[in-house]
This record gives structure tokens, sequence and C-alpha cells, in this order.
């Protein structure tokens, strides 16, 4: 069975990047994975697949209607993994949640969790805004969720919506919250300041992945890090934290906190020690 | 039905005009009411709860019984879990039913609710039982919400408890009350324990006694579809209404299942009977004997009333695969054959059917609408008409004899009573079929060839 991980956080955070690129690193280690792109943009397995040539399953589905091969959505990308993007509607009309409760359902029925999958990863769009966000989540979907925070206060206070919404599911499923994975911008103190955040949260920093433009300079190849410079420190950061994953052994119910306890916290280890 | 239909013949894109389908819920209700003291319940505003119950009535003329979540703009912005929870705690409170069987509806499938997260939280009272199935409207037909709740109430209720016993599961199909009483006296003929899930007879054909109640005395138990893991056979009648349940039984307690086409006509009748005398090893009775022997004996009578007519058949998949089968016996041409609900099987299995019979030229088509079928019978014209009510438009316009069969049927009664499943359905229809096309010859014929005796 399939370990199946959504990642979470803040819209512009580098869910999508550091998702890929920790994919990148478990393909690398010989782990068979299927990356689910939940975001109407359509960009979670770019680098993976070397550019947006993908067609996404809801696409394919109002072009070609309900009969679809899994071919027909299923892309092979770096090391073999299995590139899937939801797609949805363009910016404004529509519902792209509904989208999202679509598309996983369709993969569900055209087979596509093959017993062979070590992994099965959702790259999920910003908040969980409403429940077709959610539907990674759901009961017999994923179990385990990071959430990817930076030392800025949008970030973390998107992080703990998402955890509230976590705490949901989890108080009657087995969905967890296997951490927090940093993507570091550069902010002061961020690594204590996400370290008290994840603790404060029931949960860990389970990943600190330092800001480098190496990032930047892969993405615009439209590979990741372990593919574009496979030497290099960065691509070892992603190595490391696909490590960190795949040994995780901690997967609370968070305990998400009100708006003055998150400030206090912000207030204290970012701004007070650097003042 | 438009007065006059465009010239030269519309192309059909992704729009339908006239579907010949409804709604998921629908299908999901009505197999819901074949379990015994079962409300079923609409999660979703209360105006879908309303349309389906009332369709339902319309057809079956029977009250319909169903509770909704009465959904409301907070509902729609917030979720629906308070509301379903909520309904779950009074229905069982006021109604008291045995089961509440949930069905969504478009808005809460578009909200998203997790329905098996909010029923873990619900105050559902000690022995009673409530299972779900999603029943999204702009996915599949009625037909496909039936085939749902089939599947729900196994996977909620079936259990195996380590051991086969001597019975046999029919998962019925999307058949009338009348039909599913036939279908349980054929199999007691030939002495076989049956556990039959949905079952609506004793639901939506019970007598009149003056006295109402609420839960009729009909309907599977929660107790027998709990014991259908234990049973040796699974025949599920009709693929799109019944193969998915019959799968999960398999799958989850290892009872065999065979498919089977719905047992209308002599062809899928004998095949029926057949499967349950070869895996029980017991003797078809002479009462069944003499029954076949009836129909085939009304065949070389009535042959020469149907013999190479051209027949449009549409409606529900299993029906309209079962009907063609049977009008192919009796050596009529099916020439337009269509059903509102996706799935390429329909196209694969009536393909197949009319090669072997050798017939060229005819049109079959799967999601497809009245619209369409009526364009095609005006470009070449056939005899006679076998649908819904819905076809009573077509037939008007374009003169031809329909015979009424399927679901909705919405402008006639007695025929939920009435099975046409069995031999004894295989009479009813030879008699539909032939006095339709006597009646129009009759209405047709001069005078001086207007005959006493036909």
């Amino acid at each position: 069975m399939a370990r199946q991980v959504a990642i979470y956080g803040k819209g512009g955070i580098g869910k999508s990047t550091t998702t890929q690129n920790t994919v990148a690193a478990l393909a690398e280690a010989g782990k068979k994975i299927m990356v689910v792109g939940c975001d109407p943009k359509a960009d979670s397995t770019r680098l993976l697949l070397h550019g947006l040539c993908q067609k996404t399953v809801l696409d394919t589905l109002r072009d070609e209607g309900d009969d679809i091969e899994l071919d027909a959505i299923l892309k092979p990308g770096f090391g073999e993994t299995q590139c899937v993007e939801s797609g949805g509607p363009e910016p404004g009309v529509g519902c792209a949640g509904r989208g999202i409760i679509t598309s996983i359902n369709l993969l569900e029925s055209l087979g596509a969790y093959t017993p062979d999958l070590d992994y099965v990863f959702y790259d999920v769009l910003g908040d969980v805004v409403c429940g077709g966000f959610a539907m990674p989540i759901r009961e017999g979907k994923a179990e385990e969720i990071y959430i990817v925070a930076s030392g800025e206060l949008m970030a973390l206070y998107a992080a703990n919506n998402i955890a509230k919404g976590i705490k949901k599911y989890a108080d009657n499923g087995k969905v967890r919250l296997g951490g927090i994975i940093c993507n570091s911008r550069k902010v002061d103190n961020e690594l204590p300041l996400l370290k008290a955040f994840a603790e404060e949260l029931g949960s860990q920093l389970i990943y600190f992945v330092p800001r480098d433009n190496l990032v930047q300079r892969a993405e615009i190849n439209k590979k990741t890090v372990i593919d574009f410079d496979p030497t290099s420190g960065q691509a070892n950061e992603y190595r490391n934290l696909a490590q960190a994953i795949d040994n995780n052994k901690m997967f609370v119910i968070p305990r998400p906190m009100v708006q003055e306890r998150l400030e206090e916290l912000m207030m204290q280890h970012g701004f007070m020690d650097a003042m | 039905m438009p007065e006059s239909i465009p010239e030269p013949a519309a192309v059909h894109t992704t729009g339908k005009i006239n579907p010949a389908k409804t709604c998921q819920p629908i299908g999901a209700m009505y197999a819901a009411l074949g379990i015994h003291g079962c409300l079923p319940h609409s999660h979703g505003s209360q105006g879908c709860c309303a349309y389906h119950r009332m369709h339902l009535t319309r057809h079956f003329r029977d009250p319909v019984m169903a509770s909704s979540s009465s959904f409301t703009e907070g509902a729609s912005v917030f979720g629906g879990a308070a509301n379903l929870k909520t309904s779950i705690k009074n229905v069982f409170a006021i109604y008291n039913p045995e089961v509440i069987a949930v069905h969504t509806t478009c808005l809460s499938e578009t909200i998203g609710d997790d329905i098996p997260n909010i029923l873990k939280t619900a105050e559902i009272p000690e022995g009673k039982t409530v299972i779900h199935i999603n029943t999204p409207s702009y996915q599949g037909s009625h037909v496909t919400g039936f085939a749902g709740m089939c599947k729900a109430m196994v996977s909620y209720l079936s259990t195996s408890d380590g051991f086969q016993k001597d019975q046999v599961n029919v998962l019925p199909g999307f058949v009338n009350p009348g039909d599913m009483r036939e279908i349980r006296r054929i199999v007691n003929e030939l002495g076989v324990k049956l556990v039959m899930f949905p079952d609506t007879s004793g639901v939506l054909d019970t007598p009149l006694t003056g006295k109402y109640q609420m839960y009729p005395a009909g309907g599977a138990t929660v107790a027998e579809i709990r014991d259908s893991g234990n049973s040796s056979l699974t025949l599920a009648l009709g693929a799109f209404a019944s193969n998915d349940a019959a799968d999960l039984l398999q799958e989850k307690c290892g009872v065999t299942g065979i498919p089977l086409k719905l047992p209308i006509g002599l062809k899928a009748t004998d095949a029926f009977i057949m499967a349950i005398r070869d895996w029980f090893g017991v003797e078809v009775p002479a009462s069944l004997a003499t029954e076949r022997g009836q129909v085939v004996d009304t065949l070389i009578d009535t042959n020469i009333h149907y013999q190479g007519k051209t027949v449009a058949i549409f409606g529900d998949p299993d029906h309209v695969i079962a009907m063609t089968e049977f009008v192919l016996t009796l050596g009529m041409v099916p020439k337009y054959i269509l059903t509102g609900t996706p799935g390429k099987a329909f196209a694969t299995e009536i393909t197949k059917m009319l090669e072997e019979a050798g017939i060229t030229g005819s049109k079959v088509k799967a999601e497809g609408d009245l619209f369409e079928l009526r364009q095609w019978i005006h470009e070449e014209k056939v005899d006679l008409l076998i649908g819904t009510t819905y076809g009573k438009y077509i037939a008007r316009k374009e003169d031809i004899p329909l015979v009424r069969f399927g679901f909705p049927i919405l402008d006639r009664a007695v025929h939920p009573l009435m099975p046409v499943v069995g031999y004894r359905g295989c009479l009813r229809l030879i008699e539909q079929i032939s006095n339709a096309l006597l009646d129009r010859r009759d209405r047709d014929s001069l005078d001086e060839d207007y005959e006493l005796v036909l």
C-alpha cells in the first residue's frame, strides 16, 4: 500500500517546487511515485515533465467525455514518476474544488492507484478554502500531510489555518500532520521561529530548506535541482528532506493556535531577538 | 417535443434535448425503498427531494416518503455537516425508521461534503443504521444512482461469517415491485432460499387497508442484507444496475457473482433459471416448464403479427438490452436502440446481438436523447416504438404505436404491479406488442379489409 502524502501551504510559498524536488529525490532513491497536481494552474508537475506538456484530467474530460483511458492523463516524468494534473477552470469561473473531487474520483475508477506505488503525492493549492480542496485528505486518501511555510507571518497564518482543516478531518479519520517544511525566505530568526511554531502545533519542523538561487535557475530550465545539478549542495538538501519524510514516524493531530498566540509567537521569535 | 424538426438534420454535439434519463438520486431513493423500514434521505435542498418523491409517486402510484437536509444559503457556504447531523437526530426521533439511506445532491457534491466523516460524528441510536452513497446528478443517470445505493447496501451491511449457506442473492435491477415479486416466485418455485435486495414489493405495491403505514411490511431487512455475505451465489440482473454491488460482494465476502441480463424475454428468463439450476443442482419444476411451453405456444400463434416489423427501443440500458434480445426472439427488427445512460458496454452488447441476428443498418446509441431518436424515426419510420411515457410525443408526431415499457410510465396505471420479467412477463409483452400492432392495423384498414378474426 502506497504512502499517500499531501502537501499544503500558502500560495507562492514553493509547494510545487518543494514537492517536485522531494519527489525527484525519492525517485532517484528508487521509489515508485505518482504525483497528483491539485491546482487549476496545472504547474505541479512541470519540473518533472520538463515543461507544461501535460493535458489535465479536466481538459481531457471536457474534450473527450467520460470514457477516458488512463494513458491519456498519466504521463511518465523524471525517474519514472507518474504525473497527473487535475487542472480546473480558468480564474474567476466554475468550481475548482469540484474539479479536484472529479479528477481524484476518476483516477480511482481508472485504477491509477496501483499496488506497486511506494508514494502518492498530492500538491494542493493554497489554503483549504472549500470542501473540494480537502478531497486529498478524505478517508482512504492521503494520511500524512506536510505544510510548507516560511518565517513570514502570512505563511504561518496560512499554515495555522491549514492545521485547522487537518484537525477537523483528523478527529474522525486517519489523516495526520507529518510536519512543517520550511522553505526559507531568509527572514530573521527563521529556524527558531519555525521550530517554535511547529512545536506549538504539536508537530515538528521536519526540514529546513535553505534558500538558493540554483532553484530558480533549475526552474527556468524546467527541471528539478536533482535533475539540473545533481552534485550541488541544494540537491543534497532535497535529498535530506526526502529522507526525513521517508523515515518520518511522527504523525500528530495538530493543535492550531488562536490568532493572538500566533502573533505572540512571531513577536517572541521573529522580531524581539532581532530588535 | 418540438413541433417540427430542423431540415437538414441538426448535428448533435454535447447538448441534450429531452435526455432519456434523469437524476442519480431518483435511482438511489428507489433502491433505498427496497430496504425494510428505510427512510431515504436527500442531502441537499428541499426541491431535489420533493421532485424525486413526486416522480417516483407518479410512476408507482403509491406514496414515497423521504426526508431532506433542507439546505439554505448558509448550508451551501458552511457545508452541510450540521444539517445532516440534525436531520439524522430528528428523523430517528420523529419518524423512527430502522435505516436512513443518505444520498447526496448536486449542491452537496459541489460543496464537497465528506459524508462518511459526517456520519462518524452523527448521533445514531443503538441498533439503527445509516448508509450512504454519493449521487451527483452531473454524472451518470438514475440507473447509476440505483447501482450506487445497491453497492452501499453491500459496503455498509453485507458481512461474511466465514461459512456459506445454500442460498442465492438476487440483485433484481431497477425493476418494478411486480417484477421483484415475480422473481421471488420463480426462485421459490425452484426451491432455493432467496436473499433479494433491494426489494420494493410490499413497499410500493401495497394494498389499500384503510390504515396508513409509514414503513410497510415489504423490503429486504438489514439482517437479510447482512446475511447476503454468507450466500454461495449472487445473480446480478442487469449489468448497469447490479454489477457494482455484485462485484463488491465478491470482493468483500467472497460470494461468486454471475452477471445476467434482466430476465425479460425467453432467453434471458431461461438463463436466469438455468443459472440457479446449475449452481444449486435443483430440478426445474413442471410448473415453470408449463409456463415456458405456454410462451412458445403463444409465439407460434402470434408471430405473424410482429414478424419482420421494425422497432425503435429506448429507455434504461438494462431494460433496453433485454428487450432488444426479446424482440429478436420475436423476429422483429430493432432499428433504433437508444439509452440516456452513459457507458460503452451498451453499444457493445447491442451490436453483438444485432450481428448475431444478421441485422445491419441499425442505429445504436448510449447517452442519447429523444430529439435524436425522433430525428431518426422521422428520416426512416419504424412500425413500433417501445419505451417510457416520454415516447408518447414521438409516437403522436410520427404516428406510430407505442408500447410503454420501463421507467418512468406516468400516464398509465397498473404496470408497476404487472411483471415483465419471467415467462409471465413474456406473455404480457407479447400481448402488448401484438395488440399495439393489431390496433394499428384495424385503425388503418379499409372497410373491405377490416377483419373479424386476426
